[in-house]
């Protein structure tokens, strides 16, 4: 589904991924793990298509087409998913309305009747007990004035209405507590299927807990310097990152 | 200067045009205040970008054009005016054309007992009638107060006696028709203690011609009385609007009023609204909505002269292309005016590189126990927010969209009549979609 080769990106003149190879097939869930600064917020935001990233070197394609050719929102039609660390508020923006708007531009890509008003409505609804969110949630403004963890819930609840085939969730744990964490994993286990994929990029094993990868990879100074299983991620919490990163020096020394 | 000295003559000349014409058919009075307000014009002169209060905004495209003042109407000008109303409101409306009362074409939904509505000229002839409404507006100060005293001749007279409530919304719509046709609109209202009332003010073109809008509007709000009041000035591209409003209000009086300008390429509104008892709640909201080479200019003065009144001033403004603006917004808060709450905002968004804005915030405060906040913006839409978007599946040009309206929702959101709110959100809508387009 996606085939990363030797991807390359810099900020300014900062290289920060140095070649990752990463490989995700349909039904996998891969978790990346690794320090601060090592790079896996920056290989989400490149695989959404973030501006401010430039890409040096290599490819990656996504369901058989150039990833990387594509604007941010040919991505998100194509079945590409970010659940972003930190949601965007947007004030004056209904909620109901962005994620219908979302909805109908998924709808009008696969050739789709789009949904009305009232019908979408009847949807949201049921997509909502998933994250276990009110219903009051959909009047207010995107994002606006909602906790960490209601704005981690929105993001969830945007993966659900939009059902895309690849959900990249970039520490989409990070500040939540142990209730807010459980509701998202579940949310997340609940809409993973064999045709679907997931990437779960976190700072902690915590997460892993809930949601069970099935590949592990560390992330160290923009390259994966360590793959296997979930023991891998139990590993990491034992030993710590320092590990790793001895390692992965004394590879390359 | 000299343009403005040989700008001042023409209108001179204009003005005897004009006296001749009425053939002795306006009254003495009326008359000698019509000449006193034309020498208080050719002493004052047009503004220079010398006078502090339009240092931002020229006046020089105005004084080239050779304005006159419509004498008659053609034949059938405009029979049919639907296309200038605002779906869906019942209202009871009266339509002006070129700045002349269309009898036949106002009217509509019927008003209860003790509201007056009518057109000031039926009452310009009767001594007193209309003497109140030439006090608000200060004589001397402002030139084109003086031009529009000089040149009245219509307008609009609303008074709602004592304690009544009008459901009804008083619309009025003045349509600009012929090519140079300065018009003088006047309008008056007074709602007194303890009454109600809802009043629409619209303009619009229904030419490319040029034209100049001189409006003066004088609301004088008794005790207890409420007011809402909206203003949308949606004229061609090539109309000059001059807007003069100012507003009286007694004690525990509230006044809701919005200014929205769509159109019209040199806009200038100034609104002076004078809280003049205890306990008055006075809101001033606006939008501005410019782009190509569009010029507006809000000005504002809220003086607040008695203790325990409270002003919300909220005005929001988008700007695209080479468009440029200014907001000026003063509070004059007097020593006897202790607990005063007063708060001001002024949020701008810039859609293009080149386009401008001036923006102020002035206060003046006697008195030590006030509350008085404020705070102006400049910026441009949020990246962060338009990828956010644009990660869900939401196009580039949508996105900007989106998150325009949404900046302009927050004005047009606060507008409590209905068909007009949709209209706005409409035609706000329609333009943002085209001012993106064009960036694109």
């Amino acid at each position: 589904m996606l085939n990363i080769e030797n991807l390359q990106a810099s900020v300014g003149d900062t290289q920060i991924l140095r070649g990752i190879n990463l490989q995700v097939n349909a039904g996998e869930i891969h978790a990346i793990m690794g320090p601060n600064g090592s790079g896996k917020s920056t290989m989400a935001q490149v695989l959404a298509g973030r501006e401010g990233y430039d890409v040096t070197g290599g490819s990656a394609s996504f369901l058989g087409r150039d990833l990387l050719d594509m604007d941010p929102e040919e991505r998100a039609r194509e079945g590409l998913f970010l659940a972003f660390q930190y949601p965007v508020e947007i004030p004056g923006v209904n909620s109901t309305y962005f994620l219908r708007t979302g909805y109908n531009e998924m709808c009008k890509h696969r050739g789709q009747e789009e949904l009305d008003a009232m019908d979408f409505l009847s949807l949201v609804r049921e997509k909502l007990k998933l994250v276990e969110m009110d219903e009051s949630f959909l009047k207010r403004s995107v994002n606006e004035g909602f906790s960490g963890g209601e704005k981690k819930r929105h993001e969830v609840l945007q993966m659900a209405v939009l059902e895309p085939r690849l959900a990249v969730l970039d520490e989409t744990d990070s500040g939540l507590d142990i209730d807010a964490l459980r509701v998202v994993a579940n949310g997340v286990n609940a809409l993973h299927s064999p045709e679907k994929a997931a990437i779960v990029v976190t700072h902690y094993q915590r997460l892993l807990e809930y949601i069970v990868p099935d590949y592990v990879h560390v992330l160290y100074k923009g390259r994966i310097v360590r793959s296997g299983g979930k023991e891998l991620a139990l590993e990491l919490e034992e030993k710590g990152y320092d590990w790793v990163k001895d390692e992965a020096v004394g590879a390359v020394v | 200067m000299t343009q403005t000295a040989g700008r001042t003559a023409w209108y001179v000349e204009r003005f005897d045009e004009f006296v001749r014409s009425l053939n002795g058919s306006s009254s003495a009075r009326l008359l000698t205040q019509r000449k006193e307000a034309m020498d208080a014009f050719v002493e004052l002169g047009f503004p220079t970008a010398r006078d502090e209060e339009w240092r931002y905004t020229s006046l020089a495209t105005l004084l080239r054009q050779d304005f006159g003042v419509v004498e008659k109407l053609g034949e059938e000008v405009l029979s049919d005016v639907d296309a200038w109303r605002v779906p869906n409101l019942q209202s009871h409306v009266l339509v002006f054309i070129d700045g002349q009362y269309q009898p036949a074409l106002s009217g509509g939904a019927s008003l209860p007992e003790g509201v007056r509505v009518s057109n000031l000229a039926s009452l310009l002839h009767r001594d007193g009638e209309v003497r109140d409404g030439t006090s608000l507006a200060p004589r001397g100060k402002d030139a084109f107060v003086e031009l529009n005293n000089a040149f009245l001749r219509d307008g609009v007279h609303v008074h709602v006696d004592k304690g009544v409530r009008v459901d009804v919304p008083i619309e009025v719509l003045f349509i600009a028709a012929s090519p140079n046709a300065a018009v003088h609109p006047r309008l008056w209202v007074r709602v007194e203690d303890g009454a109600e009332a809802t009043l629409v003010e619209r303009y619009v073109s229904a030419s490319d011609h040029v034209h100049l809008t001189n409006s003066l509007a004088e609301f004088s709000l008794g005790e207890n009385a409420h007011l809402d009041h909206y203003r949308v000035q949606d004229e061609n591209r090539a109309a000059f609007h001059i807007a003069n409003l100012y507003v009286r209000e007694e004690r525990h009086s509230v006044l809701r009023s919005t200014c929205c300008t769509l159109g019209g390429g040199l806009t200038r509104n100034h609104v002076h609204t004078h809280l003049k008892g205890e306990g008055v709640d006075s809101t001033l909201n606006g939008l501005y909505l410019v782009e190509g080479q569009q010029h507006v200019d809000n000005h504002t003065l809220i003086e607040h002269a008695q203790p325990h009144c409270q002003s919300h001033e909220f005005y929001k403004g988008i700007l695209a292309d080479d468009s440029t603006g200014v907001f000026r917004g003063q509070i004059l808060v007097h020593q006897a005016a202790q607990k005063t709450d007063a708060y001001q905002a002024n949020r701008n968004l810039l859609l293009s590189d080149r386009a401008e804005i001036n923006t102020k915030p002035q206060l003046e405060i006697y008195a030590d126990d006030v509350k008085c906040s404020h705070g102006a913006t400049i910026g441009q839409l949020d990246e962060d927010a338009i990828f956010y978007l644009r990660s869900r599946g939401i196009g580039s040009a949508a996105a900007r969209q989106v998150l325009t309206r949404a900046f302009a929702g927050e004005v047009v959101e606060r507008i409590r009549l209905e068909p007009l709110r949709v209209q706005l959100e409409d035609s706000v809508g329609k333009r943002l979609e085209q001012a993106i387009a064009n960036r694109a």
